[in-house]
């Protein structure tokens, strides 16, 4: 029965505990904290001390300088 | 269940990104170098005899990080960030798409949703705003870059989202085949108005060598390619052992 499931890739759905998919109450508060962490992580890497600055001076960018570049971001 | 994921998805990223950094300092790097060289040529150009003003540039300065710390923990440090970041959005999305965007297995999510996030974060933005190397680039418009940078990435991943519920809501009517070109042509339409409106950035400054530039994009882009399928291949992993695991457990 189940034979017709499995085509390329033998990697069946897995149901989460009597729901198909996991409820939503349950992934906005991680949500908020993970886009938190992320913004604050993507802000340091991409844009302190390039398009603006919250820190004086130039370390961070020159630090993180090569990173930027390689990442895509506008560096200087 | 979120917060299982959320922390695999960081710690997914984190592997990714010593392996994108280990792709980057292998390809990436001398490129990088080549620019900086070219950097330096160009300002002893520009100051010709005037070495009053030859504190003002590269080269004299006393450097404020080494090239060799930029190179190694600099660019360690900001894959990192950049891996932990993405990896920590990347389980949040599989966390509300599984059971959700279609009915299969963590690990073919996983790489789905990878392949993808390559395709919308990295690539189609490239296309209009490629990855640039130093000495490419005016300081007096890293702001307006960097705006019309971002706007591009939020303008790809707005279409993709469109272009899923595009599908979406056609899949009864069009079928699954046809309501996936639909989606496709609305994320056409979203990304090339968007790039038609955005400005161009024309600052290659002449006689950089086009090789070393484009050996740098494909480069750059090539570190991004490892990190989000390292990403999906390791988070996928990881997400399959969860979600067993749960449901295990669930009927003990």
């Amino acid at each position: 029965m189940m034979a017709s499931a499995a085509s390329i890739l033998d990697d069946r759905f897995i149901p989460i505990g009597g729901a198909n998919a996991i409820p939503v109450g349950d992934i906005v508060p991680w949500a908020v904290l993970g886009i938190l962490i992320a913004i604050l992580f993507l802000y340091f890497v991409s844009t302190e001390q390039g398009a603006v600055s919250l820190f004086d001076g130039m370390y961070v960018h020159e630090f993180v300088h090569d990173g930027r570049h390689l990442l895509g971001f506008p560096c200087h | 269940m979120t917060r299982d994921l959320l922390w695999r998805g960081m710690l997914a990223g984190i592997l990714a990104a010593l392996l994108a950094t280990l792709f980057a300092r292998q390809f990436a790097e001398p490129q990088v170098d080549v620019a900086i060289a070219f950097e330096a040529t160009q300002a002893e150009h520009a100051m010709g005899g005037h070495q009053a003003s030859a504190s003002e540039h590269a080269g004299e300065e006393p450097e404020l990080v080494s090239r060799e710390t930029q190179k190694g923990w600099g660019l360690l440090t900001a894959t990192l960030l950049y891996g932990a970041a993405v990896g920590g959005i990347f389980s949040l999305i599989f966390a509300a798409g599984y059971g959700r965007l279609a009915m299969i297995g963590p690990r073919t999510l996983a790489l789905m949703l990878g392949i993808l996030a390559f395709l919308v974060v990295a690539l189609i933005p490239a296309i209009k705003y490629p990855p640039t190397p130093p000495a490419v680039g005016q300081h007096e418009t890293v702001a307006l870059r960097t705006v019309a940078y971002f706007a591009m990435i939020v303008l790809s991943v707005a279409g993709c989202m469109i272009a899923i519920r595009v599908r979406g809501s056609l899949v009864v009517r069009l079928g699954a085949f046809n309501a996936l070109l639909a989606g496709f042509a609305a994320f056409a339409v979203v990304v090339g108005i968007g790039q038609l409106l955005l400005p161009a950035v024309n600052e290659v400054p002449p006689g950089f060598p086009a090789t070393s530039l484009w050996d740098f994009r494909v480069a750059s882009l090539g570190m991004q390619f490892v990190l989000w399928m390292a990403i999906a291949l390791i988070f996928g992993a990881f997400a399959h052992d969860v979600i067993r695991k749960a449901v295990t457990s669930r009927q003990r």
